[in-house]
């Protein structure tokens, strides 16, 4: 495995219109590594993971993926240099049955025919192997909680070898203990050697699985830290925008 | 925390699994209908009798599996109906009045269909208009077209006399004539529409095709990000819904060997009708090809057997309106069956 960094961005920036959406934003991921990505609501994050993932093109700076310079045609391309993202709300087809969303887009051939057998068999074992429990494979994805769906988005893009994984909020919209369970398998995606770049708006979500955090404001980074520089107060306050907390506190506290 | 879950989660038994399969509806709705009528009429249970029945099922279900096809993949076809009447007048104009071949005419008639479905396709995926809009517009100007040509060389709204031209021979036994089954004669378009059903099932379900048009009909936007070449699987199914409807302009034209201009015009709602009934959603990404084969021979015994009861052929529009209901509803409930979400 290379030392350098699998993906990075320097300088990066993208405007829609009269709009500037992203600039000067430079970051990277390597290999066991897990980059979070921080910001409040219309910060740029979403701007940012689909230049990553191939969704919209750059038109500032550079993105390198591998230490080369590359624009991304496609998600599909993003996806041939293994780079894959699961999405916050559109990860799973929910009328779909697990498996065959497992397959999606990349679905194994026997002759001219989709093998559904083998579809379904690897499926199952590869839930299994990263510890999801699925009752039933032939399940609609829309039986499944978000924990659980963001979990088999997770083990879908593990199995089809990506190298670099793109988490966008995929805690956001659960409870604490689901939120956890899918941080559980990010986690072990880490240890299979993935890069992993995490997108929230949770400092609390972030803190305890990521070794580097990017903070984004109005489409600029505001600050990168190690985990070593900042500690999980620390790190919340900034989200916040520290002065404006404490001015919210003062102006809750009771009379 | 899936331990804690499956405590509160029942199990899902067999039972339970078939039920929301999406031909349950119409399986119950084929027996419910073929006993009301069997129960009166000797005749429409006789093997003459589903001969009888068996032929409006075929050609009418030949366009159902094509359209539930489109609808799973999340879009309609308007133009559907009117298309198999310009193939047919494209057929018999270029046969009789331009001295083609009535294979060539053939050819050419599946060319021109296959180039409306893959405008349709191109600018409904272009244009990310509601492909009912786009379709609407379609069937209207085919209607215009359809009329206006006839018209200017006819003289009259119908062509005729494909007998006399050449090659009609060969082309009308393969897709107009009539197979003896234990000396009962049935249509060979019955062949062709088990055959279409057989291929499009296998599509729908064993092939990666068939994968992505219930992705493309279920969340496109999720399906183009993990790959799926969402607009050339919207083309595709416009398309073929245009070659079935080519298939059965022709199957058509051969066996009244004429074509009026005004054919096929209402036959399009029909067809999504008997999709529906089939288990298809309006909204996509859910349904079946044996589905939409099943509400089409429903379709087939209710207007046939209406008249072997010498009802009065009104009250069919009624039996539509109530089938239709009656499917929407069953449809509904699976839908929130499938998309419960438990957090």
């Amino acid at each position: 495995m290379s030392a350098g960094p699998l993906l990075e961005t320097r300088g990066i920036g993208k405007t829609f219109g009269s709009v500037l959406a992203l600039r000067e934003v430079s970051m990277s991921v390597a290999a066991g590594q897990v980059v979070c990505v921080l910001g409040d609501n219309g910060a740029g994050k979403s701007t940012l993971i689909k230049i990553l993932a191939g969704v919209h093109r750059h038109d500032a700076g550079a993105y390198l993926v591998d230490g080369e310079e590359v624009r991304l045609t496609s998600p599909r391309d993003a996806l041939d240099r293994g780079i894959a993202t699961v999405y916050q709300d559109l990860a799973m087809i929910p009328l779909m049955s697990v498996w065959r969303n497992f397959f999606l887009g990349s679905e194994p051939r026997k002759g001219l025919a989709f093998d559904v057998a083998r579809a379904r068999r690897v499926a199952r074992e590869e839930l299994r192997a990263m510890g999801i429990d699925i009752r039933d494979v032939d399940q609609p994805v829309g039986t499944l909680s978000g924990g659980e769906r963001q979990s088999v988005a997770i083990a879908r893009a593990v199995y089809f070898g990506a190298r670099v994984l793109i988490l966008d909020e995929p805690t956001s919209a659960l409870g604490v203990k689901q939120a956890g369970v899918v941080l559980r398998y990010l986690a072990r995606a880490r240890d299979r050697g993935l890069g992993v770049v995490f997108i929230t708006h949770n400092p609390h979500h972030a803190y305890p699985v990521g070794d580097r955090f990017l903070l984004l404001n109005r489409g600029t980074a505001v600050g990168e830290y190690g985990k070593d520089d900042i500690t999980a107060q620390e790190l919340t306050a900034l989200m916040a925008g520290g002065a404006e907390l404490e001015e919210l506190a003062h102006e809750l506290r009771r009379e | 925390m899936t331990v804690a879950a499956d405590e509160r989660i029942a199990h899902v038994g067999t039972a339970r699994r078939l039920l929301i399969r999406p031909e349950l509806g119409a399986v119950v709705g084929l027996v419910v209908v073929f006993v009301f009528f069997a129960a009166q009429s000797p005749v429409f249970r006789s093997p003459a009798g589903i001969a009888n029945w068996l032929d409006p099922a075929a050609t009418l279900g030949i366009m159902a599996v094509a359209v539930a096809l489109l609808m799973i993949g999340g879009e309609f076809d308007l133009s559907a109906g009117v298309l198999t009447g310009t193939s047919g007048l494209i057929l018999v104009t270029l046969a009789t009045r331009f001295g083609f071949n009535v294979w060539l005419a053939m050819l050419a008639g599946l060319v021109v269909a296959l180039a409306v479905g893959f405008a349709n396709g191109l600018i409904v995926t272009r244009t990310r208009l509601p492909s009912f809009i786009v379709t609407l517009g379609t069937f209207l100007m085919l209607q215009g077209v359809n009329l206006g040509v006839t018209k200017a060389i006819t003289g009259t709204v119908q062509v005729s006399g494909l007998r006399r031209a050449e090659g009609f021979e060969g082309a009308s036994a393969l897709l107009a004539g009539t197979v003896a089954v234990g000396g009962t004669s049935f249509r060979v378009a019955i062949l062709w529409w088990i055959l279409v059903t057989a291929v499009a099932t296998w599509v729908l379900v064993r092939s990666k095709a068939g994968n992505w048009i219930f992705a493309v009909g279920g969340n496109e936007q999720a399906a183009r990000a993990v790959g799926v070449p969402a607009a050339r699987t919207k083309i595709a199914l416009f398309m073929t819904t245009a070659f079935a409807a080519w298939l059965v302009g022709s199957i058509l034209a051969l066996r009244y060997t004429s074509v009026q201009a005004n054919i096929g015009i209402g036959q399009e709602f029909i067809y999504i009708i008997a999709a529906v009934i089939g288990g298809c959603l309006l909204t996509g990404g859910y349904g079946s090809a044996v589905g939409a084969a099943i509400g089409a021979v429903i379709f087939g015994m209710a207007d046939k057997g209406i008249v072997f009861l010498g009802w009065d052929a009104d009250w069919f529009t009624f039996f539509l309106g109530a089938m239709l209901l009656l499917a929407t509803l069953a449809n509904r409930l699976v839908r929130r069956y499938a998309e419960q979400v438990r957090h």
